[in-house]
């Protein structure tokens, strides 16, 4: 094998400017296999972040919503007829999820678990002097919102402990504080969906990158907003649920809605159309990689057929001297190879430099406050891909030629002199 | 009876292309070890047909060929290739050196490739070899850079460097002018007595033909009985 490796070294060097040329379509090739997959992830995660990150991989609520079971239907005198109901109503009006309490306890004990908060949804109006706006406060375990959703990051002013440091505090989206005109340490007034009045004081801003959002949500602690709703301390409305694995969120939900007999929505559910998205970006990136690659396998392929034209006479003396059309194929093998590994690692080192390159570009969107330079991925599984993808490809490009070089007759070559 | 290294039985050989033609017929003989033999013959006798059969690397013929007692009948590629790096030696007529290499490497090669001593001996088994042929100023040149006669004597110091049963050559001094022709002669002359080296070489030159042990004279395909 060493002197496979030393045949192969010596047929390379010869002919270094061709091998030169097809490394470097290798090391572009991969070179923008990893740009291009690191800029585009980062992009993705960046876009996937402003709703993933602010939404629980499974919440549990309580809908409102008819009974399925009517009184007839559970009636035995007419179990065996068919029973038409006609404008069903909802039979109580309540959205409160009742034990609340041990339920976030035994989700805590669940080890597919992250973490899980509580949270309580309140429609209100926002009055504006003799305006009223439509929005909601969101009621959160400041700590736990914190830590599972980052709400720190998205807070511009202020800071999310003022919430609970501060009695009677809100934080708005900034969409909703310019159109109130509300500056920090200002009072607001809200009316509840019942006609109770409440003043609350403004501790900070947040924006979610999302401008919509912004115009109507706000946020404010869990005991504020029970006070606010003339509820008792254990009124909630919503459970928030995020798992260590996010791709088990429908079953966990499943499960969940069952043991705790209320609605489940797990994330994919709910935000279906982002996954589409992503899923389309990644399979671009992917391809235009691909592309770039099985160029440069050509190149190589090109490059190989012709060395191998050019030293149909060192085969044939090669052969005659006892190596075998199995060694041949070797040696072209590991010259095809080098190239890969050469090209490929420079590739990589190129892809690298290139994503700190964009890194550094600045990047700069007035609802994405945290982002300051265009978004990379730097994830090693595109390095790991990238090397395999350009160790595939050349051994590929070799494969031909090098078994047509072992096939090589020395009688015909010798003959023909 | 001396040793007997090579056999050929009844060997018959035809190229279709495009009619067919009988290049070999009914080839008989043995050689011996520690002769020298030549094979001559008009050009297009068939001469070189019969010595790329003999060197195993031509496969597509009828009859037998025994090289060491072993007939080389169902062998496999990588079986002949083997055979052929430890046990015949070639020089051919235009002498076939690996550019990419020294003529040290290129005599070395064969020797690596059947890897029975270490680097280091082989490397000075074939300074041995270059010594003998008076060559070893060029040892360490580019194959690309000798001249015809020190090619074809780098070729015989690479057919001898595995300590080969035979060496065959296809007109190795065809090549060459007088004095060169003499030079390679010599060389040849001297590992038979010497060394006792076997050696079959096919020429058309009949005074180099003259000087050898026995000679075997073909026509139209045909070994001519004396
Ligand atoms: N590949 C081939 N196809 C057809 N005919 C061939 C081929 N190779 C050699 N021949 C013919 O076989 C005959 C013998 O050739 P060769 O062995 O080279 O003769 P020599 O070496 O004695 O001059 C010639 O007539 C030649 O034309
Ligand atoms: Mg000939």
């Amino acid at each position: 094998m060493k002197l496979i490796f030393k045949i192969a070294k010596s047929l390379l060097l010869a002919r270094l400017k061709q091998t030169t040329v097809a490394a470097i379509g290798v090391t572009f090739s991969i070179t923008m296999f990893i740009a291009l997959l690191g800029f585009m992830t980062g992009l993705n995660d960046l876009l996937d972040g402003l709703i993933l990150n602010r939404t629980a991989h499974v919440r549990l609520f309580k809908e409102i919503k008819p009974s399925e079971n009517q009184p007839i239907d559970i009636s035995k005198k007419y179990l065996a007829s068919y029973n038409f109901v006609s404008s069903v109503k909802s039979g109580s009006n309540r959205k409160e999820i009742f034990n609340s309490g041990p339920i976030i306890n035994a989700i805590k004990k669940d080890n597919r678990v992250l973490g899980v908060g509580p949270k309580i949804i309140a429609p209100v109006f926002f009055n504006d002097g003799a305006i009223e706006i439509n929005g909601s406060i969101n009621g959160i375990d400041v700590d736990v919102e914190s830590k599972l959703f980052f709400f720190d990051d998205y807070i511009t002013s202020g800071k999310s402990a003022s919430l609970k440091n501060v009695s009677n505090s809100i934080i708005l989206g900034k969409g909703l504080a310019d159109k109130l005109l509300a500056n920090i340490g200002d009072v607001v007034v809200v009316t509840t969906a019942q006609g109770e009045r409440f003043s609350l004081k403004v501790v900070g801003y947040f924006q979610s990158g999302i401008m919509e959002l912004d115009k109507v949500q706000s946020y404010a602690s869990i005991a504020t907003t029970q006070k606010l709703l003339g509820k008792s301390n254990n009124y909630i409305t919503d459970i928030q649920i995020k798992l260590k694995n996010i791709e088990r969120a429908p079953a966990v939900a499943k499960e969940y809605a069952n043991i705790f007999q209320v609605d489940a929505e797990d994330i994919q559910t709910a935000n279906a159309q982002f996954e589409t998205g992503s899923n389309v970006r990644n399979i671009i990136s992917y391809a235009v990689g691909i592309t770039l690659l099985v160029v440069a396998g050509f190149g190589i392929y090109n490059i190989l057929n012709m060395m191998i034209f050019e030293k149909m006479d060192s085969i044939a003396i090669l052969k005659a001297t006892g190596f075998s059309g199995k060694d041949v194929k070797q040696i072209f093998t590991v010259i095809a190879l080098s190239i890969g590994i050469v090209g490929g690692l420079f590739g990589l080192l190129f892809g690298f430099f290139l994503s700190l390159g964009i890194d550094q570009i600045p990047f700069k969107t007035a609802s994405l406050p945290t982002v300051k330079t265009y978004p990379i991925n730097y994830s090693a599984v595109f390095y790991i891909i990238g090397g395999i993808f350009s160790l595939i490809t050349t051994y590929l490009a070799g494969y031909f030629p090098a078994k047509k070089a072992s096939k090589i007759d020395p009688v015909e070559i010798i003959r023909g002199k | 009876m001396s040793e007997v290294v090579l056999e050929a039985r009844k060997i018959f050989k035809d190229f279709k292309d495009p009619i067919i033609i009988h290049v070999l017929k009914d080839i008989n003989f043995t050689i011996n070890k520690g002769e020298f033999v030549s094979v001559i013959g008009r050009s297009g006798c068939g001469k070189s047909t019969l010595l790329y059969i003999l060197s195993t690397m031509d496969t597509d013929f009828e009859g037998e060929l025994l090289i060491d007692g072993q007939s080389m009948k169902n062998k496999k590629e990588g079986e002949l290739a083997k055979i052929r790096n430890e046990k015949i030696g070639f020089v051919f007529q235009f002498h076939y050196l690996l550019n990419e290499f020294s003529a040290l490497q290129n005599v070395m090669l064969p020797g690596l490739k059947l890897g029975k001593y270490s680097d280091e001996e082989i490397e000075y088994k074939a300074m041995q070899h270059i010594k003998k042929m008076n060559i070893e100023k060029i040892a360490l040149k580019n194959a690309y850079q000798l001249s015809g006669g020190e090619k074809q004597r780098v070729a015989i110091a690479r057919a001898l460097i595995n300590d080969p049963l035979i060496i065959m050559g296809d007109e190795p001094t065809g090549n060459l002018d007088k004095k060169n022709g003499d030079i390679v002669f010599n060389i040849f002359k001297e590992l038979t007595e010497e060394f006792n080296q076997t050696l079959l070489i096919v020429t058309h030159d009949t005074e180099f033909a003259e000087k050898t042990h026995r000679i075997i004279e073909m026509e139209d395909g045909r070994i001519l009985k004396k």
